[in-house]
Parts: C-alpha cells; structure tokens; sequence
C-alpha cells in the first residue's frame, strides 16, 4: 500500500482538504441538537417567538454551510480517487508491458488483467470513501460523546458505555461472519464448478448415461451452501436488533438520569432532549463505519495485489546501447552449447542444443509435446534467455543487441495465431508500420491470405474482432503469417504456425516460402514430417535433447526417433494383423 | 450498469411466476409479514415514549418520576419485543431468499440435463452459468429485499403520518408538503448522472477489452515492438476515464448531501412551528421531541422506497434470464413404447438431412450402411463438420428428415439410455470431472472392481502413470483434468471407455499435442478396443484412414465423398487432392 501512495502525491492538497471539510460538516451536524436545546430551554420557556426565529435561521445556515462543505470534500475526493487510480492504472500498464515472457509466463495473462481491472476500481473506490468517510463517521461518534460532556459529564457517561458496547456488537459480529461469508462464497464456488462441469462435459454426462448421479451431486452441495447461508444470516442477523436494544436502553437510562439531575436543578430539559438526539445520532454514524471498514478491507486487499504486480521484477536485462550484428554474415542463427530451463522448473527444457543456421536455409524443428522445439525458436529473438551457452544472432550475442533491434530482424509467427481489434490493414501494419499497399499484399500472397481478404467486403479494411474471433483459425493464421512477412524479416520463425491449414494450402505456403526475393533464413517448427520433409536441415528434439540433426533422407536413415514419428504418419502400424481381420 | 429494461408485461409475467416460487413458503412469509409489522409500531411508538418521559422532566423539584418510572418499564418492554421481532423477522426473511434461490437452481440444474444440444451449444457456458449464479442470488435478494422494504417503508409512511396527525395536524401537513422536496432532488440527481455512469462503463468497457487484447496478446506486441503504440493508445483511453469517471463520481456523491440538506430544512421547519405550538400552548415538549425524531425517520423509508423501485426492476430483469433456462423448451423426450436398444454393430444413415440453422443445409438425403465390426472414418479439414456426424450418431441432435438407425431400428424408437450405453465415445476435447481417478474411470460402470478397473487401465496404457500418482487410483485430479498432460487426460478417457467396452465406438484422434510415444501408446488402446467392433474415428493419421473400411470425406460440413482409401483415390477427387499434397515439393 505505502508505494501506492506515491500516486496519491500529487493530489495531497485534495487528501488535505476533502476530510477537513467533511469534518466541518460534521461538526456542524453536531451543533443542531445544541440549537434545538435552546429553543426549548430559552425560547420556549421564556416565551420568545422572536429567539425561535432567529435559532430556526440558524438551523437553516448551518444546513448551507454543511452542504457547501460536503460539496467541496465530495469534489476533492472524486478527483483525488480518479486521478489516483488513473496514475495507477498508467504505471500499472506500462510495467507489465515491459514483462518479460518468464515473468508473463508465472504471472498469468488473467491474473494481470485482474489486477488492472478490478483491483483499481476497488482502489479508487477505496480512496473516494477513505477520503469521505474515515474521518468525518469516527469524528462524529467522539464529536457526539464529547458535545454530551460539555452539556452534563454524569449524563455523559452513558455515552462512555454504549458506545464502546456498539462497537464490539458492530465489529464483533462483522469478525464472526466474515470468515462465514468465505465459507458461503466456497460454498457458491462449489455450486458453480458443478454446474460448469455439467455444461463443459455434457456430451460425455449423456454419453455415459450420468445425467441421474450428477443431478443429485448438484442437489447436495446447494443443499450445504443453503444451509450455510442460513447459519450466516442467523449470525450476521443479530447486528440490527443488538444495537436497536443498546441504544434505546442507552436513551432509557438518559431518560433516567436526566430525570435526577433535572430535579436536582443540574440539567433543563431542552438539555435532555439535545442529549437524546445525540444518541441517535450514533448509531447511524458506526454502521457507516462498519460498512466503510469492510469496503477498506478489500481495497487495502487489492492494492497489496497491485503493488505486487508493480514490484514484479521484469525478469531480463537490457542493452541500453547494444551492438549490432551484420545482416551479411553468411551464419544467420548459431546455438552454442545453449541450455535453457524455465524458470521454478526441475529440469533442463533444452540442453546442450548446437547447431548452425546458414543465411536463407530453411531449418525444420520437429518433435513429440514439451520437447523443447518452442524453447528453441524463442531463444532466437531473445524471448526467453538461455541458462548456458550463447545464442548469436548475425554474428552477436543476443544479450549484446538492443532488444528492439534483435526484435526487428526477427520476424515471428507464434503457434497460437493472436490478432488485435482494428482493420486487417493495421494488423498487418505492425510488422512495418510504413510498408505499402502492394507490399502488403504481396505478404498476403505468399502466406496464401489473399483470398481470405479479398473475399472480405471491406478488404484491407474490413475490421478485425477482438482476438480476430470473426475469421477462422485457418485464416488467422494465415494472416499472423503476412503480418510476419510485412516485416520483411532476416530470420522468419514459424511456430507450428500451419497447424490449422490442410495440407494443400500447407504445401503451397512452403513453396511460396521459397521464392520469397530476400530470402529469409526460415525456421519451421512442426508435428508433421511432411511439411519439413524439403528443409535444408533438420532438428529432431527429444525431451530437450538433438537425437537427430540432417536432412529427410539422412535422418529416416540414422535417426530412430525420426523414422518413429515419420511412420507413425505415414505407413499402417500392423498392417498385417488387421487386413487378414 | 445500466440493464436491459423489460417490457410491462414480461414484468409481470415474471413477477407472478417468481410469486409462485415464493409462495411455496407460506407461512414464514406470513409470520414476516405481521413481525415487520410489530417491527414498524415498535420503533413508531419509542419515539412517543421518550416524549412522554421527556414531558415528565418538566425543571427542577418539578419531576413525576413515578410516571417516569412508567414509562421507562413501557419503553424497555416495547424494545424487547421490537429487537425479538426483528430478528425472527430476518430469520424468516433469510428462510425464505435462501431457500426460493437453492429451488431455482435446482429447477435449473434439472433443466440443464434435459435441455437439447442445440441450446447449450449455442449459448456460451458462461452466460449460463451467470444465471444459475449471479442471477439467481440477485434475484432472491433483490425481491425479498425490495419487498419487506417496500412493505416496512410503506408501513412506517403511515404509521408516521397516523401518529404524527395524533399530536398535531398542522405539523404533519408541514412535513408531508416538504419531505417530498428529497425525493424530488434525489431523482433529479439520478437522472443527471445516469447518463454520466452510462459513459463511464463504456468508456470502462473500451478500457477493459484494450487491457484484455494488449495483455492477452503481449508476447505478440513485444515480438514486433509495439509497447510504446499500445501505451499510448491506452493512455487515450485512460484520460477520457479519468474525466468521466471523475463527473460520475462527483455528480453520484451529490445524492446524499442534498437530501440531507433538505432534510435538515424539514428539521428546522418542524422546529420553529413545533416550538411556537408549545408556546402556544397546543402541544407539549415532549411532543416537539418526538415530532423531531419522527421528521428525522420519515424521509428514511422514502429514500428506500425510491431505491425498491430500481432494485425491483434488476431483479425482475435477473428472474426473466433465470426462468428463460428453466422454461426453455425440453429435448424430445424418449417415446413411450421405446424399447431397450440390443446393437448388433450394424449402423445405417437412411435418407437423413440435417442442418443447424434451416438457411444453411449441410447433410441432404444421405444413406450409409455399416456392417458389424466395421471402421468409419471421418475424413477432412478442420471444420469441416466431422462432429455433426458424432452428433447424429449419438442423438445430441436429431435428424430432420430420413433417420438414423442402429441394428435396422430407428433411435427415435429405442431409448436414449440405451442408445449411448451402446457407444463408447473418446473425444478429442478429453473431460474429466474433479473427483478422484476412480471416480472418473467408473463413469461408465460404477459399480466396476477393483480388478477391473485396473485391467481397463493396464489395457489403456494408462495403468503405469496413474500408479506413480500420489495417491494411486484415489487421486483426485482438479477440474478438466487439472494437473495432467494432454496425453495422460486421452489415456484416462480411453481406460474410461475400455472399462464398459460398449460394442460400437465413436474416436476423435487428437492433432497435436501428444509426445510421440504416448500417442502409439494410445493407438495401440484404439487398436486394441476397435478389434470387432463397429467404429466411427475422426482421423487425422493417414496410417488410420488407409485402414478403414469406409471413409467419409466431409467439406464444409458436408459429406462429399465416399468409399475406400483406393476407390477414393482412383476418383481423384477431393480427397486424392488432400492425399497427394502431402508428397508435394
């Protein structure tokens, strides 16, 4: 919380100013049942109508002036807690952009997004109430017990009793069911991974028949979450009558004294009257407290979320003015004895991975699930860093470039096809923000999207859902391919990138490939032996390990793994046993 | 937010069938009723005590302090009984919305399982699951709430005038011409900032999808370098919240001073007329006292009422999506005469025509015949539809024309129990329940053995991993799998089938995703299950469609060749297209 406030800094005149005059408004809340005392002890009992008129201007002025000062704190906090939330959000923002994948990777996209959402609106409705209501609800509770003193210490004391008696009624309750509502929204949680359950496996439900047993699964846990909510609700039920007996006993027993000390001559009767109203006044002040604790609560809560997002290291470190390599070096990607591991991980994902790529090659990667092809393609552009070893880029370790310089030569096609909300044409533009028209659609060609976007009414500028959810995975790829290409880039990486294209459309982007004019050094990460089988060469990767290192011929003859994978797709396993079946 | 309003007559459609979900619970809503009630005389009638007592402490030596001691006894009993009531109150109260939620979501849940498969798979899993949760609890406490508040609020309305009238009419005039000044000012502020708030959750909105599509996708910005252009174009959008945010939140926090204010005139008007009453001789001191407290609780129920409204209206909007699942029409339920299913393996497509949507045909007229222990498969790009035969197959839909037969007898006739127990089913979206390893197993078979469960495993590849699980067979694996690989979630969903072995079988080979020697593993257990009996397998493994008896070559959701592996190739059609462009240079 504490580096949060930084934020707040600049708006310290607000924090200053919105409590002070809610205080003052409070303050001259409190004098009106002062008034009132008077206009029965003076005006009434001395017959002086002018004395009531004049008291009942009063009245009428403190309400102006208590508005104008509610006005002016209610201003100050809203702007306070806007301009808090807004820095907040700004910082919050530009930190996690700078996130490396590691960091990205262990946080979690959701987890993020949550905190940059949720969390600072908690926090700025945190700050706007702190700001409103932390001071003004206590300042009126001891405003009212100490107003009671100035008027008879003894009749006083009464306040000196209830009032610490309302307090641990409030918050004793409040700590009792707070760990109770836990149990009740675990209680919902269970209720709603059933029904999710029942939604995301319903055709396996009814293709074993278990609609029955999962119904009565349903029944039993929302039959637990109601009995909860009604053990909470007796609990957190007890508040409003509780402390409906404690203040109106408290009003009896002023009642009482009152009565005493009047006789005695030491009190009026307006006084008891004022001290009546005070006690009234209490109660409707604490409840607001409680509810602003419990509201400060979470926002405290979410802004020790936030300021952890905020102190995530961003997990690499950068050249600020880094070397650059040579585009003509005839060796356009070199692996060094690299190893990479994940960062919280028990094992190697990579290890001792050698290899020369040469300017123009196509190298093709290929290997079962978590063996480590993604880790390769992604030490490339410096994604991720290797644990050993060098990864040399151009001749230059990639530790050595400016990242964004690295990153420029690089162009990257990621397995999962991401495009964002705007026209094809900006998408397409992030590769190169100044490339032309027939630039781009020449990346269309090559990359088989063409079509795609001249079937599109709008063309280039037909619009793109968020996350490209109106075209279909096919052609999202396809065209994460283009915008790849925009960039003309020394090295393309394709990251299983042709997983959802068929086969022809997969064969005719590889010979398009080819003929691209600048030949880029291109890197095919793929499960299917057939789309590298005319790479220049391939790595075969075993559980993070090389096992096989050549070309289609050359590794169908010595690699084992190789000719596993290879025949798994391409020849009948058994064939004997099930054509005599 | 602003929610979607209802029309006047889904308002009260909705409200009456609610009413009869509430109803069921009579009596405590009954016993509510009449304790809210007491609830309201009680705090109406302290107020006039403390006056009285006030009346007996007129100075000094002039104090009646036996009638005090009266009225104190009076006004310790009446607080007893307020305090009792209201909690017995609440009790009910809690009764009643806990219980009418936990119904609702079991008429929900009882509809979710019979509901066809074209509604779930058109409406996204977590619209529905906001209505059987969010929805649901909004709706229960939004109507029990607003009800006993509106009924409190209306009876302390009265009971205040009827009381206050008792002391003074003059007064009462006065205050029933001035509190409506509040509600006037409150509404006015409402409507002033609802266009406000509008534009902030819009700007929200915008806000939330640019966090959502920037952070979602980050690893594509960084790759191309594009974290300064996102900055700024989230800091655009920062801005133009932050200032209307800022107005929102500013013309909102108006509410309560202003009524306030107007209050605090009410007050002093109450005063000043009350004072110069007592002076005149019309009304006593302790009178003024109790018209003051009274000036200060009758605005309370005015400002709640106003409030009921809108909070009716939300959850009457809450009921109407609630009641939409519960009312939307059943699947087709099994024919009374439907017979128990005996499958022989033969399976057969007479003359069938289907389509999702009416305006886009996919199946026309379609006939196939499957003899016993023959293998189908399903053959095309992705996409193109190879699930809607799984569909028909199991009946999640049902055919529009023609029909769908297994061992010479249309499944409109046999019952749908029957029917699937005839299939095992392994798809490629491997699922699995949160429950222990065994649980999942035994889906199929519950009352399975140990033995036999651990031969399915062992037949299944998947005994040895699920061995070296910590606690075995026992292990409870989290929602969709949780922890495991993808490969080790398919062998789990083979063993799964293997348990039952149901004579035909519907398989979905996985893409990708698999190392390489968990999916021999599992083409083995495919193997091994197919030997003898009628498949149907989405293949993707060219190994897989050359050994099958029949393929079906689907694109765009269609059937558009059919036959062997070599008659296909000879027609050189579709698929020796797909076939050949995987030798292609």
């Amino acid at each position: 919380m504490k580096k949060l406030l930084v934020y707040l800094r600049e708006y310290t005149l607000e924090c200053i100013v919105s409590p002070l005059f809610k205080m003052l408004e409070a303050g001259f809340d409190l004098c009106v049942p002062l008034v009132v005392a008077a206009v029965i002890d003076v005006g009434i009992a001395g017959n002086d109508r002018s004395y009531i008129l004049w008291m009942c201007l009063v009245l009428v002025v403190l309400g102006l002036v208590g508005l104008a000062c509610s006005l002016v704190a209610q201003w100050y906090a809203a702007k306070a807690a806007v301009g808090f939330a807004a820095k907040v959000r700004h910082a919050l923002f530009e930190h996690i952009l700078s996130l490396s994948y590691t960091q990205q990777d262990n946080q979690g996209t959701a987890t993020l997004i949550t905190r940059m959402t949720s969390d600072i609106n908690q926090l700025q409705n945190g700050v706007n109430m702190a700001l409103r209501l932390m001071l003004r609800s206590p300042f009126v509770v001891f405003g009212a017990m100490v107003m009671a003193f100035t008027i008879d210490w003894q009749a006083a004391l009464i306040f000196v009793v209830v009032i610490p008696l309302l307090c641990l009624v409030i918050f004793g309750i409040m700590a009792l069911s707070m760990p109770l509502q836990k149990q009740v929204q675990g209680g919902l949680d269970q209720v709603l991974g059933i029904t999710r359950e029942n939604l995301t496996g319903v055709r396996v439900i009814r293709a074993f028949n278990r609609q029955g047993p999962e119904g009565e699964r349903f029944r039993g846990a929302n039959q637990a979450l109601d009995r909860l909510q009604q053990f909470t609700g007796k609990i957190s039920g007890a508040t409003n009558p509780l402390t409906f007996v404690i203040i109106n006993l408290g009003i009896v027993a002023i009642l009482y004294t009152g009565g005493i000390r009047v006789n005695t001559g030491s009190l009026t009767q307006g006084q008891v009257v004022a001290l009546v109203n005070y006690m009234n006044q209490i109660l409707v002040e604490l409840v607001k407290m409680a509810n602003t604790i419990v509201l400060e609560v979470k926002a405290m809560a979410s802004a020790a979320r936030v300021q952890a997002a905020l102190e995530l290291p961003v997990g690499q470190e950068t050249r600020l003015v880094g070397k650059t390599g040579d585009s003509s070096h005839p060796v356009a990607v070199e692996f060094q004895e690299v190893s990479a591991r994940y960062q919280g991980a028990g094992a190697d994902s990579l290890s001792e991975i050698s290899f020369q790529a040469l300017r123009g090659q196509t190298i093709g990667v290929i290997g079962g699930t978590g063996c480590g092809k993604t880790t390769l393609v992604n030490l490339i552009p410096r994604f991720y860093d290797a644990s050993r070893g060098r990864v040399l880029v151009d001749g230059v370790d990639v530790k050595d470039y400016d990242l964004q310089d690295l990153r420029r030569r690089v162009g990257v096609v990621p397995q999962k096809a991401v495009l964002f909300r705007g026209t094809i044409r900006e998408n397409l533009l992030w590769g190169n923000e100044n490339a032309t028209d027939d630039q781009l659609w020449q990346a269309l060609e090559i990359a088989q999207a063409a079509q795609v976007v001249r079937d599109k009414p709008g063309g280039l500028e037909e619009e793109v859902e968020q996350g490209g959810r109106n075209f279909s995975g096919g052609q999202r790829q396809r065209l994460t391919i283009a915008r790849a290409l925009v960039r003309r880039p020394e090295i393309l990486i394709l990251d299983d990138s042709a997983s959802a294209l068929d086969f022809a459309t997969d064969a005719a982007l590889r010979k398009a490939l080819r003929s691209l004019p600048d030949r880029p050094t291109v890197f095919i990460v793929s499960q299917r032996a057939a789309s590298l089988r005319f790479a220049g060469q391939i790595l075969v990767l075993d559980d993070g390990a090389v096992v096989g290192h050549g070309t289609h011929d050359q590794l169908l003859e010595s690699c084992p793994v190789y000719k596993e994978i290879y025949d798994s797709q391409f020849k009948l396993p058994g064939e004997e046993g099930r054509k005599n079946a | 937010m602003p929610k979607e309003k209802l029309s006047r007559d889904t308002q009260k459609e909705t409200l009456r069938k609610v009413l009869d979900r509430v109803l069921v619970y009579k009596l405590p809503l009954l016993l509510s009723l009449i304790l809210a009630a007491l609830v309201v005389a009680g705090s109406l009638y302290l107020p006039i005590l403390t006056g009285q007592g006030v009346d007996c402490i007129l100075g000094p030596g002039q104090v009646d302090f036996s009638t005090l001691l009266g009225i104190l006894v009076r006004m310790g009993v009446t607080i007893l009984i307020t305090a009792l009531a209201q909690w017995f109150m609440n009790r009910c109260n809690n009764l009643i919305t806990y219980h009418v939620s936990r119904d609702l979501r079991n008429q929900a849940m009882d509809k979710i399982q019979v509901l066809p498969l074209s509604y779930l798979d058109t409406h996204s899993v977590g619209s529905i699951l906001s209505r059987v949760i969010a929805d649901v609890d909004q709706l229960a406490d939004g109507l029990l709430l607003g009800f006993t508040q509106l009924f409190s609020g209306v009876l302390t309305i009265l009971g205040t005038l009827l009381f206050m009238f008792r002391v003074n009419g003059l007064i009462t005039l006065l205050v029933v011409c001035l509190t409506p000044l509040s509600l006037v000012v409150a509404s006015f502020i409402a409507k002033r900032t609802y266009h406000l708030f509008l534009e902030q959750s819009r700007v929200r909105g915008r806000q939330t999808a640019l966090i959502d599509e920037m952070i979602g996708g980050q690893k594509v910005v960084q790759a191309f370098g594009r974290e300064a252009a996102a900055l700024e174009e989230f800091d655009q959008v920062n801005e133009t919240l932050r200032d209307c945010s800022g107005k929102a939140t500013f013309f909102s926090s108006l509410t309560n001073p202003c009524t306030r204010f107007v209050n605090n005139m009410v007050y002093a008007a109450v005063c000043v007329a009350g004072a110069l009453l007592v002076i005149s001789g019309k009304i006593t001191v302790g009178s003024l006292s109790a018209l003051l407290s009274y000036a200060n609780q009758y605005t309370k129920p005015f400002n709640e009422i106003s409030g009921v409204v809108t909070e009716l209206q939300n959850a009457l909007a809450c009921g109407a999506r609630v009641l939409e699942i519960i009312e939307a029409p059943a699947q087709v339920p099994d024919a009374p005469d439907a017979a128990t299913l005996v499958p022989d393996g033969r399976v057969g497509m007479d003359h069938v025509s289907f389509s999702y949507t009416p305006d886009r045909p996919l199946i026309q007229d379609y006939c196939l015949q499957v003899k016993p222990g023959q293998r189908v498969a399903l053959v095309g790009p992705t996409g193109c539809g190879k699930t809607t035969v799984i569909n028909l197959l199991m009946r999640f839909y049902d055919v529009d024309k023609g029909a769908v037969t297994v061992a010479g007898e249309d499944i409109r006739n046999v019952t749908r129990e029957s029917l699937r127990a005839s299939y095992g089913m392994v798809l490629q979206e491997t699922w699995l329940k949160r429950g222990s390893i065994r649980e999942n197993l035994t889906m199929g078979k519950p009352d399975a053995t140990q033995e036999e469960i651990i031969a399915a495993a062992k037949a299944s590849h998947a005994h040895s991993f699920i061995q070296r699980l910590p606690q075995g067979y026992d292990t409870i694996i989290g929602e969709d799998g949780g922890s495991l690989s993808q490969g080790q979630k398919q062998l789990l969903c083979i063993a799964r089938v293997m348990l039952c072995l149901p004579p035909m079988l519907i398989l979905d080979e996985a893409t990708s995703s698999i190392d390489t020697r968990t999916e021999i593993k599992i083409q083995q257990a495919f193997a091994t299950m197919m030997k003898g009996r009628t498949s149907f397998i989405v293949a993707h493994r060219l190994s897989t469609i050359r050994q099958a008896d029949v393929i079906l070559v689907m694109k765009d959701g269609q059937i558009i060749e059919q036959g062997n592996h070599e008659s296909l190739l000879a027609q050189n059609g579709f698929y020796a297209k797909l076939y050949n462009s995987q030798f292609e240079e």
